[in-house]
Order: C-alpha cells, then sequence, then structure tokens
C-alpha cells in the first residue's frame, strides 16, 4: 500500500470515533437540543467499556454496558434541558466536567491496562483482489461498517420518513410541532437519550480500536471536535462522514510525519486538528456571513406550552 | 382517557378535532403540576448551599457503590483541607489561582462571552512569565517581577483574543474556540518543558530550571502564602467597583442584560467583547505567574489541575458575584488541597473533579427548580 492508501485507511480508522459522536450530537440538535456534554460522555463511554470488558472479556455486554450508562447520561441532559428548562451549555458543561472526574475516579484502578483484544475486523477477503477498494474496505472493524450504515440509515430517516419529518419539525418549530400532535418533550427526551448512547459508543470505539487501554482524559478534545463537525456537517450526516475523516487525517498526519523523520516537534504536530478546527470555523462565518448556517432554528430553545401536563 | 402513543398515526393535516382551533383537553395525570412562576426572579440564595450538600450526596453514593465510606472520605477531605494551619494556607495556595481565572471567567459571563478557555490561558501566562526568567536571567526583583506580570498578562490576553477575534469577525462560537485553544497552550507548554527549556541538570524531570529568589514572588510570613493573594484581592475590588461604579461597568451589565437593547443604544458590542476577553485572558494569565513565580518556583508538566475548568463553577457558584468570587475559590481551593489529601488513604484526586461537575449540576438544577412551583390542578 502506498503512503496515501494507507492515510485513508488510517483516517477512516481514527475518524470513526470522531463520526459516530457527531451523529449522536445531530440527531441531538435536529431535535433542538444542544449537547455540549459529548466530551464527558465520550470519556464514560471508553471507560465504562474499558471496565466491562476487561470484566466480561465479552463485547456485546460491553456495547450493551456503555449504552445503558450513555443513556442515563443522556436523560440527566435532557431531564436539566427539556423538564427544567435549563441553559443548555451549562447542563452540557456540567455533563462534560462531571464525566471527565467520574471517568478518571472509577478508572484509577485499570489505568493503562492493555486490554486482552481489540474490536474484531470483518475480512471481506473476496474484494482482495480488487485494487484500493480491497485495499480500503477489506479489513475494517464491525464498529466502522455499523457506522457507515448509521450515515445512511440517518439519512434516510431525517430526509425520507415521516418520523423524520417530526423531528425536524420539533427542531425547528416545536410549537407547530405541537399542533400537529407531536409530542415535542416526550420526543425530545428520546432523541437526547439515543444521540447520548452514539456519543458514548464513539467513546468506547476510540477504546476498543484506537487506543486498546485507559488513560485518564483520553479522548484528549475530541467530543469537542466532534461538536464543531456539527457545524462544519451543517447538521447533515453524510457531510459528516466526510468532515469526521478530514480531521481524522489530520489526526493521523501528525504521527505519521513524526514517523517519517521530520524535525518538527510532535507536539505541534498534534496541535493541528485543534488549530485547523478554530480556522474552519472562521472560514465557514466569513462565507456564510448572510447565508443560514442550516442549524434548527429552535436550537437551544426550551418549548413552554401553556397549560400542558 | 386517550393517549396517543405513536405519531405516526397522527395526520400531517391538522385533525378535524383542532381544526376549528378547539384541541381537546388532555387530562392530567397527576393532581399537581409544576408551572413555572413569573412571579420569582432570582433563584434564591439557598441554592448554591443546596446543591454543594446535594452533591456531596450523589458523590457519596458513588463512593460508597465503590466499596469506601463516604463520610471517612468526606472527613478526611475536610481535615486535610482546613483541620491544620498547613492545610488553611494551602487552601489559601489553591484559591488564588482559581479566584483570578473564576474573575475572569466572570467578567467575560457578565456580557454573555463564555469563556471556558482561562486553562490555556493560565497556561500561556505560566509560559510567558517563565520566559522572562530564560531570556533575561540577571535582572534585579523590581524588575523582573514586574515584567513576569506584564508578559503574563500580554500572553493571556492574547490567547483571550484569539477567542475573541473570530467570534466578533466570524462568527465563530467562543466555547470551541476557547477550548481548542486550551489544549493548543497545554500543548506549547508541553513542548517547552520536555523540549527546549528543560532543566539540564534536572535528571530527565520535565521542567525549567528553578527561579532564583529575585524571580519569585516574596512569601508572606513564615507560610507557603505569597504575594498573589495581594494581586488577587486587588482585581476582586476592582472588578466590584468597575461593574458597579463605573459607566463602563454598565454599559457590560447593560449587554448582558439585553445585547439588542445595548446594540441600540449605541454601544458598540464588538468592541466591548475584545475588551472582556482580553482582560479575562489576561487574569488567567496573571493566574499563570502568580503560580510559577509564588508555588512551584519553575515551569512543569502539569502545573495546573484544571484550574482553568475549576473557575467556570467557581464563577457560577458565585452567580459572579465579587464577594461569591471570594467564598467559591477559597471553599473550591479547599476540594482540590481535599483532593490531594485522600490520595494518602489510597484514593484518586479525581475525588474532587467528580464533586466539581455534581456541584454545577445541582446549582443549574437548583436554581431553574426554584422557579417552579407546584401547583393544584384545576
Amino acid at each position: 500500500m502506498d503512503f496515501t492508501l494507507q492515510l485513508i485507511v488510517a483516517a477512516i480508522s481514527s475518524g470513526t470515533p470522531l463520526l459516530i459522536a457527531t451523529l449522536g450530537g445531530i440527531l441531538n440538535e435536529r431535535a433542538g437540543i444542544i449537547q455540549l456534554g459529548t466530551e464527558g460522555i465520550m470519556l464514560m463511554g471508553a471507560v465504562t467499556a474499558c471496565i466491562t470488558y476487561l470484566h466480561t472479556g465479552s463485547f456485546v455486554l460491553t456495547v450493551l454496558a456503555v449504552f445503558a450508562v450513555s443513556a442515563v447520561l443522556g436523560f440527566v441532559h435532557a431531564f436539566m434541558t427539556v423538564s427544567l428548562r435549563a441553559n443548555h451549555i451549562v447542563s452540557g458543561l456540567a455533563l462534560t466536567l462531571f464525566g471527565a472526574g467520574l471517568s478518571a475516579y472509577i478508572g484509577k484502578p485499570i489505568s493503562g491496562t492493555p486490554l486482552p483484544a481489540t474490536l474484531p475486523k470483518l475480512n471481506l477477503t473476496f474484494l482482495d483482489g480488487i485494487p484500493v477498494i480491497g485495499d480500503i474496505f477489506g479489513h475494517l472493524d464491525i464498529l466502522t461498517w455499523f457506522s457507515f450504515l448509521l450515515v445512511a440509515a440517518m439519512h434516510f430517516f431525517i430526509h425520507r420518513t415521516s418520523w423524520g419529518l417530526h423531528l425536524r419539525a420539533i427542531g425547528d418549530n416545536p410549537a407547530t410541532a405541537d399542533v400537529m400532535g407531536i409530542r415535542v418533550q416526550l420526543f425530545r427526551y428520546g432523541y437526547v437519550v439515543i444521540g447520548a448512547m452514539l456519543i458514548g459508543l464513539a467513546g468506547a470505539d476510540l477504546l476498543l480500536v484506537n487506543s486498546p487501554s485507559w488513560n485518564e482524559g483520553m479522548t484528549a478534545g475530541r467530543g469537542w471536535i466532534a461538536v464543531a463537525l456539527i457545524i462544519f456537517a451543517r447538521w447533515n450526516p453524510f457531510r459528516a462522514l466526510l468532515c469526521a475523516y478530514f480531521f481524522g487525517a489530520l489526526d493521523t498526519l501528525g504521527f505519521r510525519i513524526q514517523l517519517t523523520g521530520s524535525e518538527i516537534p510532535s507536539y505541534f504536530l498534534k496541535m493541528i486538528p485543534y488549530i485547523v478546527t478554530i480556522l474552519v470555523l472562521m472560514f465557514l462565518g466569513w462565507r456564510n456571513k448572510n447565508k443560514p448556517s442550516g442549524s434548527p432554528e429552535a436550537l437551544g430553545n426550551p418549548y413552554i406550552r401553556e397549560q400542558r401536563f | 382517557m386517550s393517549r396517543r402513543n405513536s405519531v405516526e398515526a397522527v395526520p400531517l393535516e391538522p385533525a378535524a378535532e383542532t381544526a376549528g382551533g378547539v384541541r381537546p383537553e388532555r387530562k392530567p395525570r397527576f393532581a399537581f403540576r409544576f408551572e413555572l412562576d413569573p412571579s420569582s426572579k432570582a433563584a434564591p440564595w439557598w441554592t448554591p448551599i443546596a446543591s454543594v450538600i446535594a452533591a456531596l450526596v450523589v458523590c457519596g453514593i458513588f463512593i460508597g457503590a465503590n466499596g469506601m465510606n463516604p463520610i471517612t472520605v468526606y472527613a478526611k477531605m475536610l481535615s486535610g483541607a482546613f483541620g491544620s494551619s498547613f492545610g488553611l494556607t494551602e487552601t489559601l495556595v489553591k484559591a488564588i489561582p482559581l479566584l483570578l481565572c473564576g474573575l475572569g471567567v466572570a467578567i467575560a459571563y457578565k456580557i454573555a462571552v463564555w469563556n471556558i478557555g482561562a486553562e490555556g490561558q493560565f497556561a500561556v501566562g505560566a509560559v510567558a512569565a517563565t520566559a522572562v526568567t530564560i531570556y533575561f536571567p540577571e535582572m534585579p526583583m523590581w524588575a523582573t517581577i514586574p515584567l513576569m506580570i506584564a508578559f503574563s498578562v500580554v500572553a493571556g490576553g492574547i490567547w483571550g483574543l484569539f477567542t475573541a477575534i473570530p467570534r466578533t469577525y466570524f462568527q465563530v462560537n467562543e466555547l470551541i474556540s476557547s477550548l481548542m485553544l486550551n489544549y493548543v497552550g497545554l500543548l506549547l507548554l508541553d513542548y517547552l518543558v520536555f523540549g527546549p527549556w528543560r532543566d539540564p541538570k534536572g535528571f530527565n524531570f520535565p521542567g525549567t530550571p528553578m527561579f532564583s529568589d529575585a524571580q519569585s514572588l516574596p512569601l508572606i510570613g513564615d507560610t507557603r502564602l505569597h504575594l498573589g493573594i495581594v494581586f488577587a484581592l486587588i482585581a476582586v475590588v476592582l472588578y466590584a467597583l468597575t461593574i458597579r461604579y463605573t459607566r463602563w461597568g454598565y454599559e457590560l451589565r447593560l449587554i448582558g442584560a439585553n445585547t439588542d437593547a445595548a446594540h441600540n443604544a449605541g454601544i458598540n458590542i464588538k468592541r466591548h467583547i475584545l475588551i472582556v476577553m482580553a482582560i479575562s485572558g489576561g487574569l488567567a494569565g496573571l493566574a499563570g505567574m502568580t503560580e510559577v513565580a509564588g508555588v512551584a518556583h519553575r515551569l512543569s508538566y502539569g502545573i495546573s489541575p484544571g484550574y482553568g475548568y475549576t473557575a467556570i463553577i467557581v464563577a457560577w457558584l458565585a452567580k459572579l458575584h465579587p464577594v461569591g468570587l471570594l467564598v467559591a475559590s477559597f471553599l473550591f481551593g479547599g476540594l482540590i488541597v481535599g483532593g490531594y489529601s485522600v490520595q494518602t488513604i489510597g484514593l484518586p484526586s479525581a475525588i474532587s473533579e467528580m464533586i466539581q461537575g455534581a456541584i454545577l449540576f445541582f446549582l443549574i438544577a437548583g436554581d431553574m427548580a426554584a422557579k417552579f412551583r407546584l401547583r393544584r390542578s384545576a
């Protein structure tokens, strides 16, 4: 495999956690709830995955445990923002701080313990004969395939089904959605919980595929990059895929430049994704000065209907 | 009583029963309901206290589930932080950077700007102060200390502007940019202490050479408490006076209360955001200076135990009030010291981070819940 192909494969592998987290975030935000707890939920997902896998050795149980934990965190965020109508930003920040602290606390005893195995890969040997496609798609892990499926499914769901129409209505104009007979509050709860489950899965993916041992703060801001990716992707699953792989490539590029024996210190290479995030956001802001960003119109607003419940 | 369980069953057109604008009343499931009470404007004074207690209870459950007695752990933290004169001065030493960073976060939040980048601003402030000792090693104290202060404030201020400029001119959400800059600032610090600034005589310890006495802040009395506490107290007083009595402070309050009204009143909001973020970053940068020159006496890896993030909670717990900031930074200084002290019984100091996050949760939940009233349904 030449350098470009290797880079593409590595970009997909390190872009997958970003992609899954971004998709979870899109689901949240399409329903009108800002989710800034991404980093904390990912950390909790990763630490849960590590503990469950070390104790049970079963990937199925691991994923179920991750879903359970992140669903609880999502439920807390939904309760704060939907029922108590608290500020989405502070609630998300609190979730991130709490998740970072709790994951460090419960992860302390297993910190640095390597996992006995990483997530199994789907070896599609019949693809090996085909030059480029075989190299890229021949040996991907299960969660990467799941993320491909998820992108297609979410795109279809949001844009082609009546449930998706309802979801968009909840995020754009909850009052109208309410008149249509959609139970806005109930569905906001549902989407925040499902979104959080995906974000937790992203943390588990980071641990099970990319770096198979738990370290305190191992997400290193990837949760926040996923928050920015939602904006780059303009709340669209397909764009999310492209943007996530772009950042996955940036993530691995630094590592690869280092391998070539470059003189640039690794610390500066590690800065690249963070600086590029800001620069891309600035570029989008400059280009879309007078255009809509594609953001759901009621994003961040609590929906209050007189005399409900 | 019929409840719709499936949305698919609902036609997209208004149903016949709602077409006339009359919607059948859904029977409430409970005889009581929560309502937003229009008469309560501010959350009551006791919510911060209640939220601290609630957070301790919930974290106690986690600690208990982990096989420790939460009462023992909390007693250990309490006695470690406030039980001895050593613990008390350590708590004050930790309160200094928290107060300075918390002030920075608070002043930015006064105009509804979310600066969560105090951690990075703290780091570059510490780096800039250390640069003075590296590049001007032989200067006398009366020149070194003011230059360190100036360097750290300017560096932190520039880091703040890196957030303010994208926000004002390119509509970049300041939450994301300030957080990304935290990682950049910390990586810069790591590069310097592992690379060019590493002490050649330091046995591979990731840190710069120790500062000389002329490069260190004077200590107060016979303790580890340093002159930084005076800076922090002056900063609080200036903050309180500026916000309350100056025209500029009035403009800040106006922007925070109603951005549109402030804009219509002819206030240049962009300029205010730039100035406030520069001040906000400068305060966090100064905190970095006091930490390297007052406590560590060298720049080293992991110099901040997350002061910048804790400062967000300090500012919120204080409700941006100067007296509240004093109390909250003292309490959280104690929480950090208490977190260290549980390490002696084999627990990770991350306990204090967990409690901090939980406090923030209960604080916002309490503030909102206090605005609701339980009403009997008609």
